[in-house]
């Protein structure tokens, strides 16, 4: 059950981006033609506001609700993060969305991002299949 | 009630909104936050003769999946029960640059004579959609990360991978947007 603390961050998570609109295909559109604002803020403040939170989490070592240590896996340069990134970037701009509000969309009156949904899954299941013949 | 639910919220709300799933994750299970992860979990538990890359106990991984489902379950009451009836305000310039593309309808969140079952079946939809979606799934995998993981989670921990990694999602972005798309909308 301790699941279930999940689902109900996940709901205001998706409520949030669809109020943000930044699960809006015409507002990431706007956003690569640099004709707003409006993305950026919300990127830089999301930014700020994590990077404080982790700032003092680190400073004040605090603890989770059950008293574990916080630990953040730190991660390590690939040239997956490149060519894997160009690659997310495209599909970002065609779906005008990536995972998250691919999911939010999916309830949020865009049902047929359910196939752009599986079509993300089977896009993961190939990198899983050939990621031995990618460089990294 | 109804109706103050049903506005969007300006960027200086929801980007702070957003910033603080970092430290809430953390908090209730010591998770870092991202979602693209999910649909990896999701083709280690459903899909069988898996790859080495599949073969991880993602029963652990199981919160990512939950947290998914919560976000289509957020989703539906922001965009269907307490749906912003008017259009997204996006500015005149990103109306005229996108009208000049052949974008025809502004209502809703997505173009919904881009974005509908039928147009899977045209090569326009087919890109849009199948195209981009397996995109999105194949390059945030190989980038370890989308824009929760790395553009959120990553960059608030200070990872230089994090930050490279989308510059490339911006970079990939802009390309799209200024030299392909413009091709792919007049199919």
């Amino acid at each position: 059950m301790k699941l279930l603390r999940y689902f109900f961050v996940g709901i205001f998570f998706g409520f949030l981006l669809i109020k943000a609109e930044v699960i809006s295909w015409f507002r990431i559109q706007e956003m690569f033609h640099f004709q707003s604002f409006h993305m950026y803020g919300i990127m830089m403040s999301a930014m700020a506001v994590g990077m404080t939170s982790i700032f003092l989490i680190k400073k004040l070592k605090a603890k989770t609700l059950s008293g574990e240590e916080i630990k953040i896996a730190p991660k390590k340069f690939t040239w997956g993060n490149v060519i894997g990134g160009l690659i997310f970037g495209l599909g970002w701009a065609l779906t005008g969305a990536c995972p998250g509000p691919l999911y939010a969309l999916v309830g949020g009156g865009v049902p047929v991002m359910a196939i752009a949904i599986l079509s993300a899954i089977l896009g993961t299941f190939t990198y899983g299949l050939i990621r031995n013949k990618l460089p990294h | 009630m109804k109706e103050f639910l049903s506005q969007p919220w300006p960027w200086y709300v929801s980007g702070p909104l957003i910033g603080l799933m970092v430290p809430v994750l953390l908090f209730i299970g010591n998770k870092p936050f991202g979602i693209s992860s999910s649909l990896k979990h999701v083709c280690a538990a459903c899909i069988p003769n898996r790859a080495d890359y599949f073969k991880y106990d993602w029963k652990k991984e199981l919160w990512c999946v939950v947290f998914a489902i919560g976000i289509i379950c957020g989703g539906f009451l922001a965009g269907t029960v307490f749906q912003n009836p008017n259009p997204v305000k996006i500015t005149p310039d990103a109306v005229a640059t996108l009208s000049a593309m052949g974008v025809k309808d502004f209502a809703g969140l997505h173009p919904s004579g881009l974005f509908n079952f039928q147009a899977i079946f045209t090569l326009k939809g087919f890109l849009l959609i199948v195209v981009g979606g397996f995109c999105v799934g194949f390059g945030t995998r190989y980038a370890e990360g989308c824009t929760s993981g790395h553009s959120i989670m990553g960059i608030s921990n200070l990872q230089v991978p994090s930050m490279i990694a989308t510059a490339c999602f911006f970079a990939g972005g802009l390309l799209m947007t200024w030299f392909i798309l413009p091709h792919i909308l007049n199919l």
